[in-house]
């Protein structure tokens, strides 16, 4: 469709004109701006809604919103290309089969074996042995070989040694959809741990042997203490109407040497209804600080997170500090329990910390324990209420982390960003499905790639500068504070106001230092060289003239061997510039070469679709599209001025 | 008189001292004339503590048995509590501290008594000349010229004694522009924008009254900045409707009958006690213990704090456009002129010239735009958000126009030669300082103070090569273009280096600000090696082809 303009969301006046395509994966829309032609790339699989409005003279507005917030509205001029775009895209946003999903179709061009190599990057296997387990206390058991105990559950669990498969059985029929308690993380420690479960069929009075001897086995498995922790995730009210259901929680007077212990963290549905009202007020145009602020508050958004970081807290407190074993659940053990225990466990061990860990982490307590993401994340047209961003509250909470500790992480912020973004776009198959065995009926790692090779081949544009694993920040338990901490709670905007670069800092001071780091680099290379041409040349001084003419032809061959590799990766005049250094003073820093740094080497995104639509601006980028003079368009942002503008525009 | 009388008691032993993230101390309490010093001997933790009687902002005790608790609240926010056993020394030394803080004379103040421990390599009172900043700007213009008109304070008490005005205008027509202007604040030259030379004036508001009058030599004085043809702004700062009522009180604007080259722009910003009554709400929301993530926010949104943020932005950010982008020459006001005027002036001089960036260019703005521009500093700073005593003319007027360039400076992290601490340093000294530069109202009172002669200057301070290093930002380069910044309230944060400062751990930032500082010394460190080591190389290669010749 031609002659589309692409509006604005800030300023109405603020539109550019272009050519839209809707192709088998991706609605496309490229400028007609005869320089840049700006391509702008949706994957269907992102689109959340689609929204025809009424038509005006100007054409028919459609407005598309995305699970990754970005929000295009677009004016086509007529209403049946319109109508035709809209019933395209309804039925393009919602496929019903996985094999319509755009990553049965993406091709990064990867033979086989590096596909396969992918998919081997992160092994839980091998996560377990990290963690110490087989051990004494506890081992890998077979019951759940065919998924013929609990079918959302990975084949390889870890249970307590003295925990027979009679007990295990017996203890999945009391729990609901067969979620028997199993280990999530295991502390080498204190031999203290993390298991997690779904709620028992408890009912008013229901009990079950196997399933107490099961809890009582969890204990075992940690000599040290004398009782475990088990904590329901879920407001009491809630777990006691579940009661009626049949379901419940556990009576302390039934098990012997439990603490239990409600945390409140709403359900779905609230959490569902809580970024709703959030989104809304970030959709705004031109909000005062008052309704900033209130609708922030109303969505209750923030006090979500802070529940599900507490309920992580008290976990990760009781393992490292009690060194009690804890066993978690909310109703089915998928969505709460997966946030909690991985936050608790991100909160114990520095090595979830890392890059290579957080996929680990991310593997182990969501994709391998069935988190269910094709519901939750409404890959394929389903259940809108079964549509919640239980994972997306997980990452927040890893970036509020990150803003307490700005040292403790490898990873930064679009690393989580980029990863949020890839569990709605369905372009890598590590978070198809709703479970293990439907992944492997469906053939997952022969048919598509791992998104973890993915990130972990880009993984310089993940660092975080300020990260040293020698560092005090990186080492052990992380002790957030508790009281007084509301403050600390706060509105990410870098998420969910991502696609409005003008609300974020112009300047980013992550990818500033990296590039002062990568810049270090290479002079560390250089300095290395150089000492070895220095040494060489003062040989050649001392020696025996005779010799000279041969060394001299040697060190001009080493001349050469440094000007074809170590400097070949520098930007070479960049280091040329260099020559001046030692006039300019620690505080005046050389334009020339800070220009190049902050304009050029920070704009690099490794990812087609992520970048499509990003382009950082600069502050020159910046000014011009700030013109007033460029067609009366005015700055957005300062949408406070624009009364005041159309004041003396006017005139 | 001697402090010695009002000292009833001037030393306490056994005293615990408890702050936030700190274990308590016992230690030792004395009193000087200006100092409460609290020192503790233990030998694994020996520790001082130095506080200077002008920052306590408000001072509580109560008794438990014979054990008295006072609980110190300072100008710059922090709270501390002091056990002192003994219930007569506690309230001897309460009442000696309660005299001590709240001394009327400025001649009592610290700074006339303070003699600095460090060598004086540049005297801060003579920084920052504005003949100085003439001589910068007639190398780019012609039109303007320095006027020693207010030499005697004559014309316009808080002026300074020279100021910048059009070369066309004398000085016998500044003095009658000077009685059409409130407090004989006449419109002189606040910024020459040399990219395009426009000009930005600022005044105090125009005595029209209710029957309009007008002033000829005024009409000529500000247009004397406009390129013929051309229009400017005047941006009051003001809502219209209490700029009108401001004529019955003989206050007034520019009508346009009168001034018909210039178009007006009522852009409001809060007055002072408005904002002296939110910096107190916001501060005690910030101390708020409660757990409920709602009410914090709730009372952030009441304080109305980051409301006056983010309309002091926007109407900066209106100025520097109209200067930047339209390419008029613009005059700000208010009523006086000595407030939300000085407000925007400054912070449109952030965004728009590169200089002010820098840490003598702030310095400099900060000299020229508030202390010489007559900010009565005293007034607005004698207490801060804890007092009980009724307010009178306390605002944090000046403590907004930080807060904003730290907005500015969160979104463009590299664009500033000085760091967070620099502004709130600032912060510091304006409300209690050994120094002598934010004493008195205005430069009149300043001379008569004779401050320069008996006081040290806080610049005389800061620039020392020492102290200047703890203020630089590591990630500063030189950014030549201008700054806009966004004032969408996504993009506003509360300024937690000075509301939350005493209330949240500091010590994970403060090790992520050490490892920066470290990631880019190390990369200089290298340059240098590096740039040495290739001259020497190249010195060598050369003296080595010198042999070979003959």
């Amino acid at each position: 469709v031609e002659n589309v303009r692409l509006l604005d969301r800030l300023s109405s006046r603020r539109a550019v004109v272009g050519t839209l395509y809707l192709t088998a994966t991706h609605v496309i829309f490229v400028e007609n701006g005869s320089e840049t032609r700006k391509e702008t790339w949706v994957l269907h699989s992102q689109i959340s809604s689609i929204e025809k409005q009424a038509t005006t003279a100007t054409g028919c507005p459609l407005l598309i919103r995305c699970k990754n917030f970005q929000v295009i509205q677009l004016v086509i001029p007529q209403e049946r290309d319109c109508h035709d775009v809209y019933i395209s895209l309804i039925r393009l946003a919602r496929p019903v089969k996985y094999e319509e999903l755009y990553c049965f179709s993406f091709n990064p061009k990867l033979d086989k074996e590096e596909r396969e190599q992918g998919w081997k990057l992160v092994d839980l296997n091998e996560e377990y042995n990290r963690m110490g387990v087989p051990n004494s206390y506890w081992q890998i058991s077979d019951v759940n070989r065919d998924y013929g105990v609990c079918d959302s559950y990975p084949t390889e669990v870890y249970v307590p040694k003295s925990a027979t498969a009679h007990i295990i059985v017996g203890s999945s029929k009391f729990r609901s959809r067969r979620r028997f308690p199993a280990l999530s993380y295991y502390c080498k420690g204190n031999n203290a741990s993390i298991c997690r479960s779904s709620q028992p069929l408890s009912g008013f009075s229901a009990r079950c042997l196997e399933d107490e001897q099961m809890l009582q086995a969890i204990r075992k498995a940690n000599p040290g203490s004398d009782f475990i922790y088990v904590v329901d995730t879920r407001p009491k009210l809630n777990a006691m109407a579940n009661r009626a259901a049949g379901k419940g929680y556990e009576n302390e007077d039934n098990y012997s040497n439990i603490k239990f212990q409600f945390i409140g963290i709403e359900n779905i549905h609230v959490m569902r209804n809580s970024l709703q009202k959030m989104l809304e007020v970030c959709e705004l145009k031109s909000p005062s600080m008052s309704d900033f602020l209130w609708g922030l508050e109303n969505s209750g958004w923030l006090k979500h997170i802070k529940a599900i970081m507490d309920a992580g807290i008290f976990i990760a407190k009781a393992v490292a500090e009690e060194g009690v074993s804890v066993l978690v659940h909310c109703s089915d053990g998928w969505d709460r329990t997966a946030q909690v225990c991985s936050v608790a466990s991100l909160l114990l061990d520095p090595y979830y910390r890392t890059m290579k860990g957080f996929m680990v982490l991310i593997e182990k307590d969501w994709i391998s324990f069935g988190h269910k993401f094709n519901h939750r994340y409404g890959n394929l047209d389903g259940d809108p209420k079964e549509i919640s961003p239980v994972i997306d509250q997980f990452i927040e909470c890893v970036w509020q982390l990150m803003e307490q500790f700005p040292c403790a992480f490898e990873f930064n912020e679009r690393f989580l960003i980029h990863i949020q973004h890839h569990i709605y776009s369905c372009q890598f198959g590590n978070f198809l499905c709703n479970s293990q065995k439907e992944r492997r009926e469906l053939k997952i790692k022969e048919r598509t790639y791992s998104l973890w090779a993915h990130l972990w081949k880009n993984r310089a544009d993940y660092l975080n500068p300020l990260y040293r694993s020698d560092h005090s920040q990186t080492q052990g338990t992380l002790h957030p504070q508790i009281a007084p901490c509301n403050f600390l709670y706060k509105f990410w905007s870098g998420m969910y106001n991502r696609f409005e670069k003008g609300l974020h800092p112009r300047q980013s001071v992550t990818d500033y230092l990296m590039a002062v780091k990568e810049e270090t680099q290479q002079l560390e290379e250089e300095l290395e060289v150089l000492q070895e041409r220095l040494a060489n040349l003062q040989k050649s001084q001392s020696g025996d003239n005779k010799v000279k003419s041969k060394q001299q032809d040697r060190s001009k061959q080493i001349g050469l061997y440094t000007s074809n590799n170590s400097l070949a990766n520098t930007p070479q005049e960049y280091s040329n510039d260099l020559k001046s250094f030692p006039s300019r003073s620690p505080s005046q820093g050389d334009e020339e070469d800070s220009a190049l740094i902050l304009t050029q080497d920070n704009l690099k995104s490794s990812d087609p679709d992520l970048s499509a639509n990003s382009d950082q601006e600069s502050g020159v980028e910046d000014l011009s599209c700030r013109s007033p003079s460029g067609g009366g368009c005015l700055p957005s942002e300062d949408s406070g001025k624009d009364s005041d503008e159309a004041v003396f525009l006017a005139g | 008189m001697e402090f010695a009388e009002l000292i009833k008691t001037p030393r306490a032993d056994n005293v615990v001292l408890h702050r936030p993230f700190h274990p308590a101390v016992e230690g030792t309490l004395c009193l000087t004339g200006h100092h409460l010093i609290f020192s503790s001997r233990r030998q694994d933790n020996a520790e001082e503590l130095w506080l200077l009687h002008s920052n306590i902002d408000s001072i509580e005790k109560r008794f438990v048995g014979s054990l008295g608790t006072i609980v110190i609240k300072c100008k710059d926010l922090r709270i501390i509590q002091l056990d002192i056993p003994g219930m007569e020394e506690c309230l001897n030394i309460a009442s000696s501290i309660e005299a001590l803080s709240t001394l009327d004379s400025v001649t009592l103040m610290y700074p006339f008594f303070y003699r600095p421990m460090f060598e004086v390599l540049e005297d801060g009172w003579s920084s920052f000349p504005l003949e100085q900043e003439f001589e910068l700007l007639s190398s780019v213009t012609n039109e303007w010229r320095l006027s020693c008109v207010n030499k005697e304070f004559s014309v316009c008490p808080s002026y300074p004694p020279v100021v910048i005005v059009p070369k066309c205008v004398d000085d016998e027509a500044l003095r009658k522009v000077a009685l059409f202007r409130h407090g004989g604040r006449f419109p002189v030259l606040s910024y020459y924008h040399k990219k395009n030379g426009m000009a930005m004036m600022r005044s105090s508001q125009p005595l029209t009254g209710t029957n309009g009058r007008r002033c000829k030599e005024d009409e000529k004085l500000i247009n004397a900045t406009l390129r013929s043809g051309r229009r400017g702004f005047v941006i009051d700062t003001r809502p219209l409707n209490v700029a009108q009522q401001a004529r019955a009180k003989g206050g007034g604007f520019e009508q346009e009958v009168h001034y018909p080259q210039w178009r007006r722009i009522h852009k409001y910003i809060e007055r002072f006690n408005i904002l002296q009554e939110s910096f107190i709400k916001l501060v005690e929301a910030c101390n708020d213990q409660s757990h409920n993530m709602d009410r914090w926010l709730s009372k952030l949104e009441a304080s109305n704090w980051l409301t006056h943020i983010k309309e002091l932005l926007t109407a900066a950010c209106l100025a520097a456009q109209c200067i930047d982008r339209e390419g008029a020459s613009v005059l700000v006001h208010g009523s006086e002129g000595t407030d939300s005027t000085l407000q925007v002036t400054s912070l449109a001089q952030i965004i728009l010239d590169p200089r002010c960036r820098t840490i003598r260019g702030f310095e400099a703005l900060v000299v020229r735009e508030w202390l010489q521009a007559g900010h009565p500093f005293q007034q607005r700073c004698a207490q801060s958000a804890y007092s009980n005593s009724k307010q009178k003319w306390e605002a944090p007027v000046f403590l907004l126009f930080l807060e904003c360039v730290w907005q500015i400076h969160r979104q463009f992290p590299c664009s500033f030669e000085f760091n967070e601490q620099f502004l709130i340093m600032l912060f510091e000294h304006v409300y209690a300082s050994q120094f002598g530069t934010f004493l008195g109202n205005n430069e009149n009172e300043r001379a008569k103070l004779k401050l320069p002669q008996k006081t040290m200057s806080l610049w005389s301070w800061v620039n020392r090569p020492e102290e200047l290093s703890r203020f630089q930002n590591p990630l500063y380069e030189a950014n030549s273009l201008v700054i806009w910044p966004s004032v969408a309230p996504q993009s506003l944060q509360l300024w937690e280096g000075v509301f939350l400062r005493w209330n949240r751990p500091s010590r994970f930032l403060e090790e992520a600000e050490e490892e920066r500082i470290n990631i880019i010394k190390y990369n200089k460190e290298l340059q240098a090696k590096v740039n040495a080591l290739r001259r020497q190389l190249a010195e060598m290669e050369t003296d080595e082809e010198v042999q070979e010749e003959p």
